[in-house]
């Protein structure tokens, strides 16, 4: 997994309309984000055409020109931002996998569903919370096309005129400064796992199938 | 601090195999593997050259992919038959018991982990697969996991976890006919929203909750992650034990008896505290069914369609006006009488036996709409074989159902079972999300007596009118 420091890119808002209202789309489903005829593949790349897909495509497969990745310069966004809720759904990793081979490093949102948010960080996607006030204020701000910086390190992100702060937990950000890879950290512990294994197969040997 | 515990505390405390400060790993029990979320976890293993620590507590089954029609000539799409394959020969490598196509056992992953007694009471159960909440039913602590994490438990037994907190849905009261499981489920999702459980791990408790049988626990449980909680527990009990007696993995003889003993520990103590708290009184539920792309998007089947002017909210505003639109509906009509195309009955939410007695004992004697294009997708081959000995089959067929071979089928619509653009559904399933039955597909969830309903009257209909 790439190492995650610092992201400057432009920040692409997903809107639903409402008269002239727009808002934060909320509730971005994981169906949404990859529909299930991709989910056929057995591997993880490649997946970035179909981000959105049914949003982005008409029918036919042509683009559909107010969709947002499709308008420059949103097209090339490195940080998503979104409304409540963001991922809820399947428990697909595709969904972190076509977010980040479309170039998406960062999803900005009020809240996000768990499985989407432990998928990101595996991927190296930071999944950023926010209250709803904030992120609004950045939307107006992404919608002009300027470019934002993400710097995880100092957990801040610098708009033209000022710095919002945001939290992330420590081992998650450890997990994607370093570049970890979780399964060679776990297995680190494997002396533990195997005290563990020998002692709750003595109290419940029922656990251990068949 | 109390020294109370919930049966969450309980099984996540028995299953710590080292506590950090940040983060726990959580050693997990039983691994339930199928062939969409399992490909890229298996070459990670072959890349980074890892086995499988554990490859008896997995097992794994073909079912999102699986055609429903007779597999007697192959799978048919060459995509799907490669992850199929790809599946059965990933756990030929690294000796996991696979469960083939032509299996008599072979169904819905869900719904074969209880069939088979893989299932059982205070174990920590995980799968690639968001409704592996379904096995909370059994008071086990059971949850979705990403791809990333089906290669880490592979690897390594255990799962990097932060400790969730406690969230009780007390029901109280009891059903009126007609109203169930599914029901129950969609009222408490409407209440407390797609995002009301997030962070949470939920524990249904109250009189309605003791009262259903244990398949209409499953159902509840299986709708946990759509209120966007890890993982529905309900403590189990007598119907606990005696649906796993003899299931052919559940232990036996003296090791039966001593784990029985240990179940029966599991249930929260009685002073046990919870962060959060919500009642909910079954008495007063109708038949439910949504009316927009989100599984909170819920009402009574008597009730109307919302007014955009009756939302304050927005953001809220501008997802209703989006889902009407996409849905089709009318803001303030009713939803009763609404046309539909097709009906679903299946799924591992409503897939199960008593699902289809309930939806057949609607249909007996009735003929399916003209309009309606209908069909029951049994979960397992164990479902259908029961319910072909008790002659369901014939009531559907006879209805005008189609009668299937099982499998996830146009729940998610990776299959060739899917909708057609703006085709109406009535589904047993569990999410209505845009496109989830095929794109532009309109889906409407419902239970399996309101989807029979549904087939009879060719629009959404109230069950309780039609059995009178």
């Amino acid at each position: 997994m790439d190492k995650f420091s610092l992201i400057k890119g432009i920040a692409a808002p997903m809107m639903n309309k409402s008269g002239n209202q727009l808002n934060l789309m909320m509730n971005i489903d994981t169906d949404m984000i990859i529909p299930k005829q991709f989910l056929k593949t057995i591997k993880r790349s490649g997946l970035g055409k179909n981000l959105f897909d049914e949003m982005r495509y008409d029918v036919d497969g042509n683009e559909i020109d107010t969709f947002i990745l499709n308008k420059k310069p949103f097209r090339n966004a490195k940080i998503l931002i979104a409304g409540k809720n963001f991922g809820c759904g399947s428990s697909r990793e595709h969904a972190p996998w076509s977010l980040l081979d479309f170039g998406i490093k960062v999803v900005i949102a009020p809240s996000f569903a768990d499985i989407f948010f432990n998928n990101s960080f595996k991927n190296g996607i930071l999944p950023i919370r926010l209250d709803e006030g904030i992120i609004n204020s950045i939307t107006n701000e992404a919608m002009k096309g300027d470019e934002i910086e993400v710097n995880l390190i100092d957990q801040v992100i610098v708009l033209r005129d000022r710095e919002i702060k945001f939290e992330v937990d420590r081992s998650n950000k450890d997990c994607l400064v370093k570049g970890l890879d979780d399964i060679g950290s776990t297995l680190k512990k494997i002396s533990l796992i195997d005290d563990f294994e020998n002692k709750a197969s003595q109290e419940r040997p029922w656990n251990i199938p068949r | 601090m109390s020294e109370s515990k919930t049966i969450y505390d309980k099984i996540w405390e028995s299953h710590l195999a080292y506590e950090g400060d940040d983060d726990c790993l959580l050693y997990i029990d039983r691994h339930l593997i199928h062939e969409v979320t399992s490909p890229q976890a298996f070459e990670g293993l072959r890349t980074s050259n890892r086995k499988v620590r554990s490859p008896m507590s997995a097992l794994a089954v073909a079912d999102h992919n699986i055609p429903t029609t007779d597999r007697s000539k192959g799978i048919g799409d060459r995509e799907s038959e490669i992850q199929i394959q790809t599946l059965e020969d990933n756990c030929n490598e690294f000796g996991i018991e696979y469960i083939k196509t032509t299996d008599k056992r072979q169904g819905i992953v869900h719904i074969i982990g209880p069939e088979q007694g893989f299932t059982l009471p205070g174990l920590t159960i995980v799968c690639g697969d968001s409704h592996t909440s379904t096995h909370g039913a059994f008071g086990a602590l059971a949850h979705g996991i990403g791809t990333s994490e089906v290669e880490h438990v592979l690897a390594t037994q255990t799962l990097i976890q932060k400790k969730a907190k406690n969230f009780q849905v007390k029901i109280n009261g009891l059903c009126q006919d007609n109203v169930t499981a599914k029901d129950l489920a969609l009222s408490v999702i409407g209440t407390i929203g797609t995002a009301g459980g997030t962070g949470y791990v939920i524990e249904y408790t109250g009189e309605a909750v003791r009262s259903l049988s244990i398949e209409g626990r499953m159902t509840l449980c299986n709708l946990t992650i759509e209120a966007g909680a890890r993982a529905g527990l309900i403590a189990p009990d007598e119907k606990t034990f005696e649906y796993l007696k003899d299931k052919p993995m559940s232990p036996k003889g003296e090791e039966w008896n001593r784990a029985v003993k240990y179940w029966k520990s599991l249930p929260s103590d009685e002073d046990a505290e919870y962060d959060k708290t919500i009642e909910i009184d079954a008495g007063n539920l109708t038949p439910l069914v949504t009316w927009g792309t989100s599984p909170e998007d819920v009402i009574s089947i008597d009730g109307n369609i919302p007014n955009l002017e009756d939302i304050q909210d927005e953001s809220k505003r501008s997802a209703v006006k989006r889902s009407l639109d996409y849905m089709n509906l009318v803001p303030g009509s009713p939803i009763k009488g609404v046309a539909i195309d097709r009906v679903f009955i299946g799924s591992c939410t409503n897939g199960r036996i008593e699902d289809l007695r309930e939806a057949a004992s609607i249909l007996s004697g009735k003929k399916v709409s003209e309009r309606v294009m209908a069909m029951v997708v049994p979960g397992s081959g164990l479902v259908k074989e029961q319910a072909e000995k008790e002659g369901l089959d014939r009531i559907f067929i006879e209805a005008g159902f189609e009668w299937r071979e099982p499998g996830c089928s146009m729940c998610l619509a990776m299959n060739a079972d899917k909708l057609s653009p703006k085709e109406r559904c009535a589904s047993t399933s569990n999410r209505n999300f845009e496109g989830r039955q095929g794109r532009e597909g309109r889906t409407h969830l419902v239970s399996p007596k309101m989807a029979a309903a549904a087939a009879v009257a060719g629009c959404l209909a109230d069950v309780r009118e039609m059995v009178g």
